[in-house]
């Protein structure tokens, strides 16, 4: 079984059935499910989610911020420990360790700017070894998980719908 | 008022029209009819023609195509098809390949010449033989043998009036292909007669589990091959009009001498956007062709499983199943399937007379609309045995 190709079709489609998996790749169903399972066991299959276009579906009710974070690593453990510290707060979103001007960069996500700001100040500044902090509000989002997301309602297709 | 040409009046309209005025009167169809790409061209692509015209490259190009452009094709086909023509003389740029079929059957069709092919085939290729004033002859393809071209039956259809072949592999309707093996078969045959063999390729990116095999592949016969291809299919770019096409520098040239007159020049923001598509486009055709494989997958696996026995077909993006089984002809079967299901596919017949008893099914379409077709044309096939059930007199 190509694995890569599985992933990659659950990644851009969460909702295809194994029996859908199975016809697509050729395989038996039930060696579908179980590597399903073995997948998710080994945590390489993290989670199912869903894209939302947050700008539509709540308006000004969720706000998003990235978090620049600066911080000093430790003897032995680099960065892990520290990252570990933040990145288990549930308003933490996706946190990434960069090369550049900051360490780590994280998307925090919550109800209002105040509280996001309240957050970052409170909790992310405190942190051990966390030397500074950047936060930059997302105005609106464009492109998610490589969908564009579109204020407009999808347009009846111009495609016609027999061609030779 | 006067009477219209006598060739124009006698062409048989063609049946996909019919389908899609049905069709294409109704809400929330599912579309298995589409012969284009679902995909948008690659927006690198577009860009670059936007680019081009800003630039103000808005002007007539060389009457070939811009020579840039032509070279590019020709790399791209020594490279992956092993196929070796001369970007000077030999390609021509053309408005899709539509205009390249027609060019070469009037370049080379003298009143009264035959030109053989095949049934079923592409809606285009006999009206284009009969308004150039040629005859089609015709090979009807077999299920059984996967809808490829026998020697035997290429060997039983040439006579002395024989000009040339139109051959369309990866072939719309059927999916079918030709493999270089199938291919070598009809190489003496082809050479003895000495006829045109003109092999619409507009599908060679889309072949699967295996490597694309051409005619012109094969040096004793090269001068007699007449390869037609283009932008549309491979790179998503139907609207964009832009095909070539590659033959000997004589044929060429009166390939050329037509299209002078009719197009002068094919657009020049398409050329440029072609350019680009050549030279950078190769990953986003790469990423089509595998999702268009999966797609195709699923749908021969479901269809077969619901009973409509479907050859797993190894290019295009069309299956073919076939519908016989029900009792119904293919167009029966289209036309209750738009009407009770809201599943549009394109009966069978639509390609010629040997379609019957099947329908051409595209899966240029997302995979959701794959998994809901299929479950309509379950629910379908299902009411449908529950009538004969209830009628069993009606079975036919």
């Amino acid at each position: 079984m190509n694995t890569n190709i599985l992933l990659e079709l659950l990644e851009n489609n969460a909702r295809l059935t194994t029996q859908d998996l199975a016809d697509i790749l050729h395989e038996d169903e039930a060696l579908i499910k179980s590597e399903i399972q073995q997948l998710e066991k080994e945590k390489i299959i993290c989670g199912y989610h869903t894209v939302i276009n947050y700008n539509k579906a709540l308006k000004n009710e969720k706000v998003m911020a990235f978090i620049e974070v600066d911080c000093t690593p430790q003897r032995h453990k680099g960065y892990d420990k520290t990252a570990m510290k933040i990145a288990n707060y549930p308003e933490i979103d996706t946190m990434y360790l960069l090369s550049g001007d900051c360490d780590f960069l994280c998307l925090v996500q919550g109800k209002t700017m105040f509280e996001v700001a309240r957050f970052v100040s409170d909790k992310i500044a405190c942190v051990e070894d966390v030397r500074a902090t950047k936060t930059l509000f997302v105005l609106k989002q464009y492109k998610q998980n490589g969908i564009v997301m579109k204020d407009e309602e999808d347009v009846e297709s111009t495609r016609l719908v027999v061609t030779p | 008022m006067k009477p219209l040409s006598k060739t124009i009046e006698n062409l048989k309209p063609s049946g996909i029209r019919k389908f899609f005025d049905l069709a294409s009167t109704m809400d929330n169809v599912i579309s298995f009819g589409v012969g284009e790409p679902d995909f948008d061209t690659p927006w690198h692509i577009c860009e670059n023609a936007v680019y081009s015209m800003s630039e103000g490259k808005t002007h007539y190009t060389a009457n070939r195509g811009l020579l840039e452009l032509r070279k590019l094709i020709a790399e791209f086909h020594r490279i992956r098809y092993d196929q070796h023509y001369n970007p000077e003389n030999e390609i021509l740029v053309t408005v899709g390949g539509s205009e390249a079929i027609d060019l070469a059957m009037r370049a080379m069709i003298n009143p009264g010449d035959e030109v053989i092919t095949m049934d079923p085939n592409y809606v285009a290729y006999t009206p284009a033989i009969e308004m150039a004033g040629g005859i089609p002859v015709i090979i009807p393809l077999e299920e059984k043998s996967e809808f490829k071209l026998t020697p035997e039956a290429l060997k039983n259809a040439i006579t002395d009036k024989t000009k040339a072949i139109l051959i369309n592999f990866p072939s719309n309707p059927t999916g079918g292909v030709m493999t270089y093996e199938d291919y070598e078969k009809l190489v003496p045959i082809i050479e003895e007669s000495g006829i045109y063999v003109v092999s619409d390729e507009i599908y060679a990116e889309l072949t699967f589990d295996g490597e694309f095999a051409s005619l012109a592949q094969f040096p004793s016969i090269r001068d007699q091959i007449v390869v037609i291809n283009g932008f549309s299919k491979a790179f998503a770019m139907t609207g964009w009009r832009l095909g070539y096409v590659m033959s000997n520098p004589h044929l060429s040239s009166a390939m050329t001498k037509i299209h002078q007159y009719i197009i002068m020049s094919a657009p020049t923001p398409a050329q440029y956007a072609a350019l680009e598509a050549m030279t950078n486009g190769l990953s986003d055709v790469s990423h089509m062709h595998n999702e268009y494989m999966n797609r195709r997958n699923l749908l021969v696996s479901r269809l077969n499983r619901m009973g409509l026995k479907t050859n797993m077909p190894h290019g295009t993006f069309y299956v073919f199943p076939n519908i016989s089984q029900t009792g119904l002809t293919s167009e029966e079967f289209c036309n209750r399937l738009v009407e009770e299901q809201r599943v549009a596919c394109v009966p069978g017949t639509a390609f010629g007379e040997k379609g019957e008893g099947f329908m051409r099914m595209s899966y240029a379409c997302s995979m959701d609309n794959i998994i809901e077709g299929c479950d309509r044309i379950e629910a379908f096939l299902a009411s449908l045995e529950q009538k004969q059930e209830e009628n069993p007199s009606n079975r036919s």
